[in-house]
């Protein structure tokens, strides 16, 4: 190759850069390895993993994934395929992205859903602009029990776009509905709720509902998509933009991602979604088709006019969710969001009869829920870890420093009896041997 | 189509009909034959206070979303409800087919605006 371009090295290419500024030597790397060399490599680093029984939640779920998911994702034309701008050859991806959107606003009892957003704490961020835009005011509120980073990312959005986001603090003797009253005034755009909060309280959005709405700012809620199987849906509730992470459906942890964020609005709130958006459409011949629609509030069109600067999907990840979803069907969703909670229901009656245990917090659960220790919940969680190989769940007193007693336990379809009696029994052990508080 | 000589133009392509203290205001023919096929009109709120080029709404057809700019200042004291169901009308008869309407606090500003054979000219020269 060098020789035909008429060159003798290949640091040669690099003449254009002057001297002084170059390295002047070989970059400090390992020698390459044969392919051999490297999957010993690569075997040995895998092997020091650990995988122990897992109860973290916290924004991130373990489910069975079914394998039809993967063959379905792995076949190459949905693999490499890219965006579906030009309809005429994308039929099979946009049909997907269609039937993605409709189960999305199906689940979440709302009229439209987009094709995706990255995650669930952009997604969120995004609904956060859209009030800003509608409402045509400049402040967001959000309280305590939304997940930690959902806040930090929002922070993140709102300082760059000059929103003022106020975070609401817990106060002791009043509801969040009394604490958000008190906090909305006339230049309130939107409030953000979690349903179930990041401790798992499920909360009854109607009330809040109405004195947002009485206030002419927007309610948005960030849901978790399995719970809604139980739940009463956001778009029966009152809510105005409906989002979350949509990783537990159909797809792996993969050690925090890729993931994909989903949004939902009513009819009348279409036109300020950001991102793609799938719609069905006829050809010339009247036979049914899908497109890209309404692109031109897209950023590449409207530019700084536009909703978001967001021109993207998370195709992969939604076509997982779809194919998982329509792998459960209407049924097999309830059955395994029923699973889930009163498997998290018969640890909390486990853990909660081991003396010096109890509930943090009054309130009806889904799947997650946080319990107080006798002592330093990142202690005991060591403890357990050490003793038993189980993570119990996610230490409180890391964000939340009046919880550092606290753990937040997630409970799924993937953990038997069997494992649910491991994690009480090692709680319990722990408790006596670890639980000093720091 | 050439632009009728009773209404008043801007840079911005609308055009304006005084009706006593009060101006109409719509798009020109040469705005929606380059914008297209009219798909969504966004209209702003009544009784809103506005100053001369304030962004009122948007039109939005196939391929792109214009912003519609205020010619005066004022209070806006109609919008054109036909264009939530019908977008179209724009383009089949935009000299007929208003937007909103706003009473004047400015007779003045008038005055700035383009007349027929004015406005027939900044298109013209837009078009070298």
């Amino acid at each position: 190759m060098l020789n035909e371009i008429g060159v003798s090295s290949a640091e040669e290419l690099f003449d254009v850069i002057p001297r002084e500024l170059q390295l002047g030597r070989p970059l400090n790397l390992p020698q390459a390895l044969s392919e051999q060399e490297l999957l010993t490599h690569m075997n040995a680093l895998a092997e020091k993993n650990k995988r122990p029984l897992s109860f973290l939640g916290a924004g991130a779920y373990e489910h069975h994934i079914p394998s039809v998911v993967n063959h379905i994702l792995m076949r190459s034309e949905f693999y490499t395929s890219y965006t579906p701008y030009q309809a005429e050859i994308s039929q099979g991806m946009l049909q997907c992205i269609f039937e993605y959107q409709t189960m999305i606003a199906q689940i979440t009892g709302m009229d439209v859903s987009n094709a995706s957003l990255y995650d669930g704490a952009t997604a969120t961020s995004e609904a956060a602009f859209m009030a800003v835009n509608v409402t045509r005011r400049n402040k967001v509120l959000v309280p305590w029990n939304v997940h930690p980073q959902t806040r930090q990312v929002l922070r993140t959005y709102c300082n760059a776009a000059g929103i003022t986001l106020i975070e609401l603090e817990n106060q002791d003797g009043l509801s969040l509905q009394e604490i958000i009253e008190q906090s909305l005034d006339h230049d309130t755009a939107g409030v953000i709720l979690q349903n179930p909060d990041f401790f798992g309280c499920i909360e009854d959005l109607q009330g809040i509902a109405d004195i947002v709405h009485n206030n002419k700012s927007l309610l948005i809620a960030s849901v978790e998509p399995i719970s809604l199987a139980l739940l009463k849906p956001p778009g029966q509730s009152g809510v105005d933009i409906a989002v979350g992470d949509g990783q537990s459906l159909g797809n792996p942890l993969s050690f925090g991602g890729p993931s994909l964020g989903f949004m939902a609005v009513k009819e009348n709130l279409l036109r300020r979604m950001p991102g793609r958006i799938v719609g069905q459409t006829k050809d010339q011949d009247g036979r049914r088709g899908f497109v890209l629609t309404l692109q031109a509030r897209e950023q590449h069109i409207r530019r700084q006019k536009a909703m978001s600067n967001i021109c993207s999907n998370q195709a992969l990840n939604a076509l997982a969710a779809t194919v998982y979803l329509a792998t459960l069907g209407k049924e097999g969703f309830v059955e395994l969001a029923t699973l889930c909670m009163n498997k998290a229901h018969y640890a909390k009656d486990l853990i909660c009869a081991i003396p010096g245990f109890e509930l943090a917090f009054d309130s009806p659960f889904f799947c997650e829920f946080a319990i107080k220790c006798p002592g330093n919940a990142e202690n005991i969680a060591q403890q357990v870890l050490q003793d038993a190989q189980i993570l119990p769940g996610y230490y409180l007193g890391q964000e939340y420093p009046e919880l550092s007693n606290g753990l937040l336990i997630a409970v799924t379809e993937t953990k038997t009896r069997q494992d649910i009696e491991l994690l009480a029994d090692a709680l319990a052990k722990a408790a006596v041997t670890g639980g000093d508080l720091a | 189509m050439s632009n009728p000589k009773n209404l008043l133009y801007t840079e911005t392509h609308e055009w304006v009909k005084q009706d006593g203290n009060v101006a109409y205001v719509g798009i020109t023919d040469y705005a929606q034959d380059s914008l297209g096929d009219v798909v969504f009109v966004e209209l702003p709120e009544k009784g809103a206070d506005i100053e001369a080029g304030d962004t009122l709404g948007s039109i939005e057809s196939v391929k792109a979303v214009s912003d519609i700019y205020s010619p005066v200042s004022g209070t806006v004291v109609e919008i054109n409800a036909e264009l939530e169901e019908a977008p179209e009308l724009l383009n089949a008869a935009p000299w007929d087919t208003w937007i909103f309407a706003v009473e004047i606090s400015n007779t003045d500003e008038l005055a700035e605006l383009l007349n027929a054979s004015e406005y027939k000219a900044f298109c013209e020269d837009g078009e070298e």
